[in-house]
């Protein structure tokens, strides 16, 4: 929220109407998990059961199909709204659920394309209607339906999927549940089903992160928990920033964290210097780093404050072994950053 | 290891981030499933904290009773290990893995009473929460303010054959914790303090994402390069070799966490040394040589190898003794954070950086500072 928002009437109302918007929304929550049979359907369910015996208006509004009979007997225990079938599609009954408008619905299995002339063209986007309207609901997916994962899915299974929910969708969910189990037998499709296992942990993780992000900024808090490692690579003109970045880049990989790569302005630079610098921040894009140019007189302060602003755990930068050390007073810059880089490791690379 | 030795059993983790997510209750759950298929299960430990659905979960289950041993007057219970041998059952549920024994048993930690069952051919189901795992000690006391005491090696949960994920949003966590089901009241307001403040369970909670994510990676087989396959973008890389230098200072300690973690994340050797300016560590005085033997042993708790190399010069000994050894990175600390100390420490990086052509040298960040304010 900034400043000018206390003044300004039209963006005082807009955050109103969008808090009573918030309000007025059902909630949404996702049980995901890597492939069938880990037990996610079991969890929906039992979630149901529990909010039912507490008291909430609670109904089924699609099921999967050929579920074990454990679970039919389950599902049986709760009023349904049954799935309209449209060439062999089920799909749901949008407008008998909105007419019913129950507390809390179940959606078991959340990735299903509508069949056409169907009210929306995906499942998901009749749940939008249904939690715009008030209703909450419980659903859910496996990894391998989520859009941006495609390349990684075709890249395990050899083929990729198209009725897909975007990532965004997910991350809009007010809860995100990860519905773990190691995979059955020891095999080589367990093997498979294990990169697919620690991809749906590391996805889950990556929403709860924006979650705890969003959380800190809403109540003011500094980042400093590094549960992800985040790697910045500082960038001079003179310095050997293939080396930093490729590091850099193989580190964030192990870690399943991101990397930064950031130049602070100087002023009388050589021609050569610009070349350079544009051939390091080409090498930090090819690296996938998220690339930043910042102002600031003082170097060292400004990569500190970009980097507590982005709960960077590991600094990487170069050092001139030429130059000389103790020549100036209070310190080198790389005396200052070492020294005021509070909870964050400096990795000094020879240059 | 004689011929007719048992095949060692495999131990299965249900990880959480916090009390009352619900790991005792699914491990539970799994041993009723598992006995229903005719395996012969018991209960070696198990710790009601009153949750009358889990208690429930226990029924029909042998319960191998506790041992009880007195500790300066007061009477302790702590699950009997010998009791579990002679039973002999094909698996046992064994509650809190990083539980600390009462002093006068026979093992200090429940994990070394785990490794004597499995060593013993039997199976083992656990529990434990990711704040006990001690590479994330320091991180967990710089964001929550809370020491946690009773730690896990990460060598030993890596030796775990299954680590499972046990999830619950902080939302319901919080609303079983209001609703009475996990402490009784005046407990969880004391729990609402610290461990319960939602950002920290949120964090918590990725961390133990994070950490089942890298227990199923790092049971993936590697390639010849020390990656796993189609993980991530492989690149001809020798391997990694890091080098802790350790000193008499506190943040050794965090030093030797920190290189655990960074040298197991990337697949590489760990070593450590002290410089000693003379022989037998005489250049120290008794409390720093003490505090200096404590991290060597916490070194070599974590499976890192130690060495204590004579010189004059630290730098200098420090980086030979690493280009004898293929060190490829060389991991120091920033030991006080006034300027004059800080002063020196930096010229010491300089002096190894100028030194240690090729190998990149990192401080490591004083992690046992706290940063943020409750």
């Amino acid at each position: 929220m900034n400043a000018d928002s206390h003044r300004d009437p039209e963006a005082l109302l807009r955050q109103v109407e969008a808090a009573e918007r918030a309000e007025r929304r059902g909630q949404l929550k996702i049980f995901l998990g890597y492939a069938s049979g880990v037990g996610k359907s079991f969890k929906l369910f039992d979630e149901g059961r529990r909010r039912h015996e507490r008291g909430e208006d609670v109904v089924v509004a699609a099921t999967q199909s050929n579920i074990p009979a454990e679970l039919d007997a389950m599902v049986r225990t709760f009023e349904s709204i049954p799935t309209k079938d449209v060439a062999g599609v089920p799909v749901i009954d949008v407008q008998a659920v909105l007419a019913r408008h129950p507390q809390v619905c179940l959606v078991d299995g959340l990735a299903y394309d509508n069949p056409a002339g169907s009210r929306h063209a995906r499942r998901y986007q009749d749940v939008e209607e249904l939690i715009e309207a008030g209703v909450s609901v419980l659903t859910s997916i496996n990894l391998e339906y989520i859009a941006e994962e495609q390349e990684f899915v075709r890249s395990v299974l050899g083929t990729a999927r198209t009725d897909t929910v975007p990532q965004d969708f997910i991350d809009g969910a007010e809860e995100v549940v990860v519905v773990d189990a190691p995979p059955s037998a020891e095999s080589a499709e367990a093997q498979l089903l294990s990169q697919l296992r620690q991809r749906a942990l590391l996805l889950t993780a990556g929403v709860v992160d924006r979650q705890l992000e969003a959380y800190l900024r809403l109540h003011g808090i500094q980042s400093a928990w590094g549960t992800q490692e985040r790697i910045l690579v500082c960038m001079t003109p003179r310095a050997n920033a293939a080396k930093m970045l490729a590091s850099g880049r193989r580190n964030a990989d192990r870690f399943h964290g991101e990397l930064f790569a950031i130049y602070v302005m100087q002023t009388n630079l050589t021609d050569d210097d610009r070349l350079a610098l544009d051939r390091n921040v080409t090498l930090a894009r090819a690296q996938q780093a998220h690339v930043e140019t910042l102002e600031g007189k003082d170097p060292v302060g400004t990569i500190l404050e970009y980097a507590r602003a982005h709960g960077i755990t590991q600094i990487y930068v170069g050092h001139n072994l030429r130059r000389g050390w103790r020549n100036r007073l209070g310190g080198t810059p790389l005396d200052r950053l070492i020294r005021d880089a509070e909870g964050i490791d400096v990795r000094v690379f020879p240059q | 290891m004689t011929a007719d030795a048992p095949a060692r059993g495999r131990l299965k983790v249900f990880l959480g981030y916090a009390a009352g997510v619900g790991k005792t209750y699914q491990m539970l759950a799994e041993a009723r499933d598992v006995q229903q298929r005719g395996v012969d299960i018991v209960v070696g430990y198990f710790e009601p904290h009153g949750r009358k659905e889990t208690i429930a979960q226990t029924e029909g289950l042998e319960i191998v009773p506790r041992r009880r041993l007195e500790y300066r007057g007061s009477w302790f219970e702590e699950m009997d290990t010998e009791a579990i041998l002679a039973r002999r059952p094909q698996v046992a549920v064994v509650d809190e893995f990083p539980h600390t024994n009462v002093p006068g048993s026979a093992r200090q930690k429940r994990w070394e009473d785990i490794h004597i069952l499995l060593d013993a051919g039997i199976d083992v189901l656990t529990t434990m929460n990711v704040q006990h795992l001690e590479s994330l000690n320091d991180q967990i006391w710089s964001s929550t303010g809370v020491r946690v005491r009773e730690t896990i090696p990460d060598w030993v949960l890596k030796q775990a054959d299954e680590v499972v994920m046990v999830d619950l949003t902080p939302g319901a966590l919080l609303n079983r914790l209001a609703r009475g089901v996990v402490y009784p009241p005046e407990r969880a307001r004391a729990a609402l303090e610290n461990f319960f403040k939602e950002s920290t369970l949120v964090a918590l909670r990725e961390l133990a994402m994070r950490q089942a994510a890298y227990a199923v990676e790092s049971r993936l087989p590697d390639d010849d390069n020390g990656h796993a396959p189609d993980l991530a973008p492989v690149e001809l890389q020798p391997h990694e070799r890091l080098l802790l230098v350790l000193t008499p200072h506190p943040s050794s300690a965090a030093l030797i966490r920190r290189g655990r973690r960074v040298a197991d994340y990337l697949r590489a050797e760990c070593l450590a040394v002290y410089v000693s300016k003379q022989q037998d560590l005489d250049d120290l005085v008794p409390a720093e040589r003490e505090t200096l033997e404590r991290h060597l042993n916490f070194a070599r708790a974590l499976r890192i190898e130690t060495r204590i190399l004579q010189g004059s010069d630290t730098a200098e000994a420090v980086v030979a003794f690493a280009r004898l050894h293929g060190v490829t990175q060389i991991f120091v600390t920033r030991e006080e954070p006034s300027a004059l100390r800080s002063w020196f420490a930096s010229a010491f990086v300089q002096r190894i950086v100028n030194l240690a052509q090729g190998m990149q040298v990192t401080v490591v960040a004083d992690r046992s500072i706290r940063r943020q304010p409750a």
